[in-house]
C-alpha cells in the first residue's frame, strides 16, 4: 500500500512538472503561463478535479515509447468560477509542445462528453504546437473526434476557446467551432498555413503575428471575439465572461444581485441625439448609460465597428445588446457588421438571453464591393437569426431606421417582443431627401420645389407616429425613461414561450 | 424696480444674473445664439431671444439684435455680465436712445477707464498710485531709451491699446530699450492697428491684487480686495479674497484710492480696480474694469453681498443702505476656474458633449457657478469655460482643504478638464504659504504640466478604496445564482492591490457588519474604512482611519480593475488574489509602441494642407501639416532632421487626436 502511494505521489509529481523546469522557464521567458498556472488562475481557489492525470500515449515509433510524461500535454477536469461549474482543458505546451495525440484528444472528449451530459460549458485553453506527428494519422482521428464534439455540444452548453499560444492547421477547426475564441496579444496565433508555407506558394512575406496574430484576428478577419493583453488578463475577463452565460442551453442566465435601479432615470440621454441628423454620436454612451452600472462586456469591439454586440445586465439578470454605431459608417450594415451581429443573436438565442437592440441605421451599404461579396446572403444571415430566435426581444429606434435594414434591426414584423422609438425616430423607406427625388423625380431641377416636398416628406414620415399609427411600434418613449422601460418589458418576457415548427435545423444562408 | 431684465450673455454668468434677478421677484430674458439652443441659461431664463448664428460677432456682440430683444420682450434693463458687450461704450449709448437702462456705469465712465493712457492720466490725477512711467506719445527709439533711464531699469514697454501679452517687453538696458520700442511698436500696429506704447518701471515679484468698488454715484464703498496673483498667460486660474499679502494699512490705502478714481469717473455701479503690488507692499495702478469680474463671487462670500442684486438696484435708481464701516471680512473664499482644456496636452481647449457632470453638492462652504449641464455642449464657439468652484472658510487653510474635496468630488467625462492642474496648484507648499506672484505658474511648472507635478500621493487611501471596492465585488460574485450546491464561491481575505503595471500593495481585508466598518491591514499598518458606496456610483465617499475621503471610480475600460481619481492623479487599480499578483508579476511590462517616428495629429481637427511627400528629407523646423482645429490653424513642424517614409493623412480630412499624419524612417 504505502508503496503504491509512493509511486501515485511520483507521478503526480511527475505530472506536476509537465516538460520540467527548463520548459517551464522557457514558457515564462516567452510571457506565458504553464498550464496548470492558467488552471489556478481560471477556478476559484481550490474547485479543480483533475481527470486523467496518469494517462499516457500509446504511439511507439520514433523513440516514443521511452518519452512518455504522465497526462499526456493537456491538464483536464472540472471546477468552479465563483461557484458555477466549468469543465476546462489546459494544453502544455511544454509537454511535446502541447501536441495533439490520440490520447490528448481522447482526453478533451472525455471532459466534453462529461460537461454535455450535465449541462456546464466547456472551456478550452489552446497551447498546442498542432498535431502530434509521431502518431500520424491516428492524431488526425484523435482531431477529428474532437471536431465532431464540438460540434454535438454546439447549442448544448457555452463553449470558450482562449488561445494562448500557437494554434496552427487543423488544430485552428476546434475553436473555430466554439462559441467565443479569445486571444492573447503577442504570445498567440491561429492560420491555417503559417508564413513559411505563405512565401512558398504566393511569395507574400509576413510574419506570424501579421498572418494570424491577437489583432490580427480580431481586427481583419473576425475570427477572434475578444483579445487580450497577456495570460493573467485574459483568463481574469474569460471569468467576467462566464458570470454572464447561463451553464447550458436548458437553463435561464444566471443573476447576481445589483443596487442599480430599473427605476433610474438619465436625463443626459434626452440630448445624445444631436439636432443635425448626420452627425454622429456614441451608441455606447446609451448602452452604458442603460444597463446596470455601466458595465457592458462588448465582444469584437475591434471589429466591423459599425455594430456593437456583448453583454450586459438588466436588474441583475444578462442580456446581450446589439446596436448599431453612428459613429462607423454612419452605422450602416454591412458584410462583415451583418455577419458580427447575426452569429451573436443566434448565441444569445441558444442559451436564453434576451436581446435588447438599438437602433439608429441609414440601411446597407452600397458598393461593388458589398455586392461583390455577397452582402444580400451576408445581410440575410442577421434576418434569419432575428427572425428564427425565439428570446425575448426588446428593440429601441433612436433615430433612423431606414429601409429594409429596419426590417432586419429586431423589427415588430420579426416577432419583435417589445418595440419602443424615441421622439426622435425616423422610421421610413429611405431618408426624406432620397425619397423625394425618387416619388418626385420630375422635380429635381427645381431646388425650391424639392426643398418643399422634402419638408413635407420629413413632415409625413420622418417621425415615429406612421410606425406608431400601424402598431409597428408599442410605444414612444422619452430617452431618460430608457432604461426603466426595457427593464419593464424584460421583466414581463420573463416567461415567454415560442416555439418554432418542428425541423431538424433551419438553413440559414451560411 | 425692473419687473423684466435681459442678460446679453451666455454660460454661468447669465445664469448667475438669472439667479440673482429671480430671488428679487425680476422676470429675466435670455439670448442665445445656434450654438446654444439647448443651453442652461436658455432653459432657466423665463423667456429667450434668438439673436442669430453661432460665431459671437453674428449673435453675442450684435448690439441691434439685443436691442431689438429687449423691445420685443419689454425688457427694462440689460446686464451685459462680462465679456462680450460690457464694457463697450456704444451698446451702453444705443440701450439708452432705446430707453433702456444698462446695468453698469455710464458711457463716460466706460470709455474713460477703456483706454490705458487715458485711464492711467484720470488715476494720476485723482492721487491714485501709478508705476512711475511716461505716458506720452514716444516719438522714436532714442526718445524711448532717454525715457527708459530715467525711470530706472529694469522696465516695461507696453502697447497702449494692448493686451493678452501681445506687444509687451521687458528691458533691462539701453540696448533692449532700442529694441523693445522698436518690436512693441511694430507688433502693436500689425496687432491692435494702433502703434502707440508706452514705458513704465517694470515690477519684480509682482502680484495681481484689485479692489472691488460698488457706487451708486455719491456714495462709494470699497469692498476688500481680491488675489488674483495665479495666472496663466495672462488668464487667471485660481482666485481669492481676501490676499493673504495685504495688511490693514495698505488695503485701507488700495481701497481709498481705488474709491478716488471711481469718483473721479462718477462711477456707478460695481466695478474693480486692479493694482500690481511689488513685494514690499508697494502698489500701482493697473486699471480699471468697468463691469462685473468672473471672480466677483469670492468678494460676495466673504462680505456677504450679493453684488449683482446691488448692480440690478443702482441701476435701478436705488441708493446703496450701507457705509464702508458696514463692510468686513468674515472668512476667506477661494475659486477655481474649470476650464475644459487639457493640461497634459498644453492646455489645449477640449469641445465635447459632457457625457457626465456632476458638480460638487452645494453647501455654505461650496458655491459652483456653471451654464452647463449633463448631456450639454462644450462649444468650440466659447470660452472654454465649464464652471467656477467657490469654496468658503473660516481661514485660508479651510478655504483650501474645502476646494481641494471638492475637486475631488467634481465629476466629469466626456471632456477634458483642468483639474488636475488645479489639484497640483493647491498641492503646492508655496501656494498654501500664499508665496504668491503672477509668475507663480510659469516658475514652478517650467517645463509645462505634467503627471509628475502632482502631489505626491500617499498609497493608503487608493489602496483602501480599492480593497474596499474589491471586497464588495468579491461578496456579490459569490451571491451569483446557480453555483455548485454546498461548493460555492467562499471570499478570502487576502489580495494583492496593484497599481499601473508594477506595484503591488498587499492587503487583508475583513468586514465588521455590525460595524460598518472595513480593517484594510496592509505591511505595515491596519485602516478602518466606512462607506456606503455601491457599484455603479461615481464617488466614492467614505472615511479612511476617520478622515473623510472622496475618490472617483471608474470602471476599467476594458473591463477587470477600476480607475481611480483622487486629488488630480488618476490611477489604474486592479485587485489580485495572492495566486494571480504571484503569476502576474511574470507577465511582461509591454512598453507602448515608440510613436517618436510618427507625426501624430495633437488634437482632433482638419487636416488643412500636408506640406511634404514620401521620401523626402526635411529639416528640423521645416513645416510638416497644417491642422485646423477650433478655427485656429496649428503648423507643426519637424523636431528633428530625417525623411519621410509614408504620408498616412490626406489632406482636407479629419484627424482624431493623435492619429498618425506622417511616417518618418
Amino acid at each position: 500500500m504505502s508503496e503504491i502511494i509512493r509511486q501515485l505521489e511520483e507521478k503526480r509529481a511527475a505530472a506536476r512538472l509537465g516538460g520540467g523546469q527548463k520548459r517551464i522557464d522557457a514558457q515564462h521567458s516567452k510571457g506565458k503561463l504553464t498550464a496548470r498556472e492558467r488552471i489556478d488562475l481560471l477556478l476559484d481557489a481550490g474547485s479543480f478535479e483533475e481527470w486523467d492525470m496518469f494517462k499516457e500515449h500509446r504511439c511507439t515509433d520514433f523513440g516514443m515509447a521511452d518519452n512518455k510524461t504522465p497526462g499526456d500535454g493537456v491538464v483536464t477536469g472540472y471546477g468552479t468560477i465563483n461557484g458555477r461549474l466549468v469543465f476546462v482543458f489546459s494544453q502544455d505546451f511544454t509537454v511535446f509542445g502541447g501536441s495533439l495525440s490520440e490520447t490528448h484528444a481522447e482526453k478533451l472528449c472525455k471532459i466534453m462528453d462529461q460537461a454535455m451530459k450535465v449541462g456546464a460549458p466547456v472551456i478550452g485553453l489552446n497551447d498546442s504546437g498542432g498535431a502530434r506527428i509521431q502518431e500520424g494519422v491516428d492524431s488526425l482521428a484523435g482531431y477529428a473526434d474532437v471536431f465532431q464534439k464540438n460540434v454535438e455540444a454546439s447549442g448544448v452548453i457555452p463553449q470558450i476557446s482562449v488561445i494562448m499560444g500557437p494554434c496552427a492547421g487543423g488544430a485552428v477547426y476546434s475553436p473555430a467551432m466554439t462559441d467565443f475564441i479569445a486571444m492573447v496579444k503577442d504570445s498567440s496565433y491561429m492560420f491555417v498555413t503559417g508564413p513559411d508555407v505563405v512565401k512558398t506558394v504566393t511569395h507574400e512575406v509576413v510574419t506570424a503575428e501579421e498572418l494570424g496574430g491577437a489583432m490580427t484576428h480580431a481586427s481583419k478577419s473576425g475570427v477572434a471575439d475578444l483579445a487580450f493583453e497577456n495570460d493573467v488578463d485574459a483568463i481574469q475577463q474569460i471569468r467576467r465572461l462566464m458570470d454572464f452565460l447561463p451553464a447550458n442551453n436548458r437553463e435561464k442566465p444566471p443573476v447576481r444581485p445589483t443596487a442599480d435601479s430599473a427605476d433610474r432615470q438619465d436625463y443626459s440621454l434626452d440630448t445624445l441625439i444631436p439636432s443635425n441628423p448626420n452627425m454622429p454620436y456614441d451608441m455606447k454612451e446609451l448602452i452604458l448609460k442603460v444597463v446596470d452600472e455601466g458595465d457592458f462586456y462588448e465582444v469584437q469591439p475591434d471589429y466591423a465597428k459599425n455594430i456593437l454586440i456583448g453583454f450586459a445586465r438588466m436588474e441583475g439578470s444578462t442580456v446581450g445588446i446589439v446596436a448599431n454605431q453612428p459613429m462607423v459608417l454612419a452605422g450602416c450594415l454591412d458584410i462583415d457588421s451583418s455577419r458580427k451581429a447575426a452569429r451573436f443573436v443566434q448565441f444569445c438565442d441558444c442559451f436564453n438571453i434576451p436581446i435588447v437592440t438599438f437602433v439608429d441605421v441609414p440601411g446597407f451599404l452600397p458598393g461593388t464591393t458589398q455586392e461583390y461579396g455577397g452582402i444580400i446572403k451576408h445581410g440575410a444571415k442577421l434576418l434569419f437569426a432575428y427572425a428564427e430566435c425565439t428570446v425575448p426581444k426588446v428593440t429601441v429606434i433612436t433615430r433612423k431606421a431606414y429601409g429594409g435594414a429596419y426590417d432586419v434591426m429586431a423589427s415588430k414584423h420579426l416577432r419583435g417582443d417589445v418595440n419602443f422609438a424615441w421622439p426622435t425616430a425616423e422610421i421610413a423607406v429611405m431618408g426624406p431627401k432620397g425619397a423625394v427625388e425618387i416619388i418626385f423625380r420630375g422635380d429635381i431641377g427645381d431646388a425650391e420645389k424639392i426643398a418643399e416636398r422634402t419638408e413635407e416628406y420629413r413632415q409625413k414620415f420622418a417621425n415615429p407616429f406612421v410606425a406608431g399609427a400601424r402598431g409597428f411600434i408599442d410605444d414612444v418613449i422619452m430617452p431618460h425613461g430608457t432604461r426603466r422601460r426595457i427593464c419593464r418589458s424584460l421583466a414581463m418576457l420573463r416567461d415567454k414561450k415560442v416555439e418554432n415548427p418542428w425541423k431538424k435545423h433551419g438553413n440559414i444562408p451560411l | 424696480m425692473f419687473k423684466k431684465i435681459l442678460i446679453a450673455n451666455r454660460g454661468e454668468i447669465a445664469c448667475r444674473v438669472i439667479k440673482t434677478a429671480r430671488k428679487m421677484g425680476i422676470k429675466t430674458v435670455a439670448v442665445y445664439s445656434e450654438a446654444d439652443r439647448e443651453a442652461l441659461h436658455v432653459q432657466m431664463a423665463d423667456e429667450a431671444v434668438f439673436i442669430g448664428p453661432a460665431p459671437t460677432a453674428q449673435s453675442y456682440l450684435v448690439m441691434e439684435r439685443i436691442v431689438q430683444a429687449c423691445k420685443d420682450t419689454g425688457a427694462e434693463a440689460v446686464h451685459p455680465g462680462y465679456g462680450f458687450l460690457s464694457e463697450n461704450k456704444a451698446f451702453q449709448e444705443a440701450l439708452a436712445k432705446a430707453g433702456i437702462a444698462f446695468i453698469g456705469p455710464d458711457a463716460y465712465a466706460i470709455e474713460a477707464m477703456g483706454d490705458k493712457i487715458t485711464s492711467k492720466k484720470l488715476a494720476a490725477e485723482a492721487g491714485v498710485s501709478t508705476v512711475p512711467g511716461y505716458m506720452g506719445i514716444i516719438k522714436d527709439a532714442d526718445e524711448a531709451v532717454k525715457i527708459a533711464s530715467q525711470i530706472g531699469y529694469p522696465v516695461m514697454i507696453k502697447a497702449s491699446a494692448g493686451g493678452g501679452g501681445k506687444g509687451m517687453r521687458v528691458a533691462w538696458n539701453d540696448d533692449e530699450a532700442r529694441d523693445g520700442f522698436e518690436r512693441s511698436t511694430s507688433e502693436a500696429r500689425s496687432s491692435f492697428g494702433d502703434d502707440r506704447v508706452f514705458i513704465e518701471k517694470f515690477v519684480e515679484q509682482p502680484r495681481h491684487i484689485e479692489i472691488q468698488v460698488l457706487s451708486d454715484g455719491d456714495n462709494c464703498l470699497y469692498l476688500v480686495e481680491r488675489e488674483c496673483s495665479i495666472q496663466r498667460r495672462h488668464q487667471k486660474v485660481i482666485e481669492e479674497a481676501p490676499s493673504p499679502f495685504l495688511d490693514d494699512a495698505t488695503r485701507k490705502a488700495m481701497g481709498e484710492q481705488a474709491v478716488a478714481l471711481a469718483k473721479a469717473v462718477q462711477y456707478k455701479s460695481a466695478g474693480t480696480v486692479e493694482f500690481i503690488v511689488d513685494a514690499h507692499r508697494n502698489f500701482y495702478f493697473l486699471e480699471m474694469n468697468t463691469r462685473l469680474q468672473v471672480e466677483h463671487p469670492v468678494t460676495e462670500l466673504i462680505t456677504g453681498l450679493d453684488l449683482v442684486e446691488w448692480m440690478i438696484k443702482i441701476a435701478a435708481g436705488q441708493q446703496l443702505t450701507l457705509q464702508q464701516s458696514d463692510v468686513t471680512i468674515t472668512g476667506w473664499a477661494m475659486e477655481s476656474r474649470i476650464y475644459a482644456e487639457d493640461p497634459y496636452r498644453n492646455f489645449l481647449p477640449s469641445t465635447g458633449r459632457l457625457v457626465r457632470y456632476l458638480p460638487p453638492a452645494e453647501s455654505d462652504s461650496v458655491r459652483v457657478d456653471t451654464g452647463v449641464y449633463e448631456g450639454g455642449e462644450i462649444s468650440m464657439f466659447y470660452d472654454p469655460m465649464i464652471a467656477k468652484l467657490i469654496t468658503y472658510g473660516a481661514d485660508r487653510n479651510e478655504a483650501i482643504l474645502h476646494m481641494r474635496t471638492a475637486l475631488d468630488q467634481f465629476y466629469i467625462r466626456g471632456v477634458s478638464h483642468n483639474i488636475p492642474f488645479l489639484a497640483s496648484l493647491l498641492g503646492k507648499q508655496r501656494f498654501v504659504d500664499g508665496r504668491l506672484t503672477t509668475n507663480f505658474i510659469a516658475e514652478e511648472y517650467k517645463d509645462g504640466f505634467n503627471a509628475t507635478d502632482l502631489p505626491p500621493e500617499d498609497p493608503t487611501v487608493l489602496v483602501c478604496v480599492a480593497a474596499t471596492i474589491n471586497h464588495l465585488e468579491q461578496v456579490r460574485a459569490a451571491q451569483i445564482s446557480n453555483q455548485m450546491s454546498g461548493h460555492g464561491r467562499q471570499v478570502g481575505a487576502d489580495y494583492v492591490v496593484k497599481f499601473g503595471d508594477d506595484v503591488y500593495h498587499p492587503v487583508s481585508i475583513s468586514y465588521d457588519a455590525k460595524d460598518g466598518q472595513w480593517t484594510v491591514k496592509t505591511e505595515t499598518a491596519s485602516h478602518t474604512v466606512e462607506s456606503d458606496w455601491i457599484f455603479g456610483q461615481p464617488l466614492w465617499v467614505g472615511t479612511i482611519n476617520g478622515q473623510v475621503s472622496v475618490v472617483q471610480v471608474d470602471r476599467a475600460k476594458k473591463g477587470i480593475g477600476y480607475q481611480l481619481f483622487h486629488q488630480g492623479s488618476a490611477a489604474d487599480v486592479k485587485v489580485l488574489e495572492p495566486r494571480a499578483a504571484q503569476l502576474d508579476k511574470l507577465m511582461p511590462v509591454k512598453l507602448p509602441p515608440d510613436m517618436s517616428r510618427y507625426l501624430l495629429s495633437p488634437m482632433p481637427g482638419l487636416l488643412v494642407s500636408v506640406d511634404v511627400v514620401d521620401g523626402q528629407e526635411i529639416k528640423a523646423g521645416e513645416k510638416l501639416a497644417v491642422v485646423e482645429a477650433m478655427k485656429m490653424e496649428n503648423v507643426l513642424r519637424a523636431e528633428q532632421d530625417g525623411k519621410v517614409k509614408k504620408v498616412h493623412a490626406a489632406a482636407g480630412g479629419s484627424l482624431a487626436v493623435d492619429q498618425i499624419i506622417i511616417e518618418f524612417e
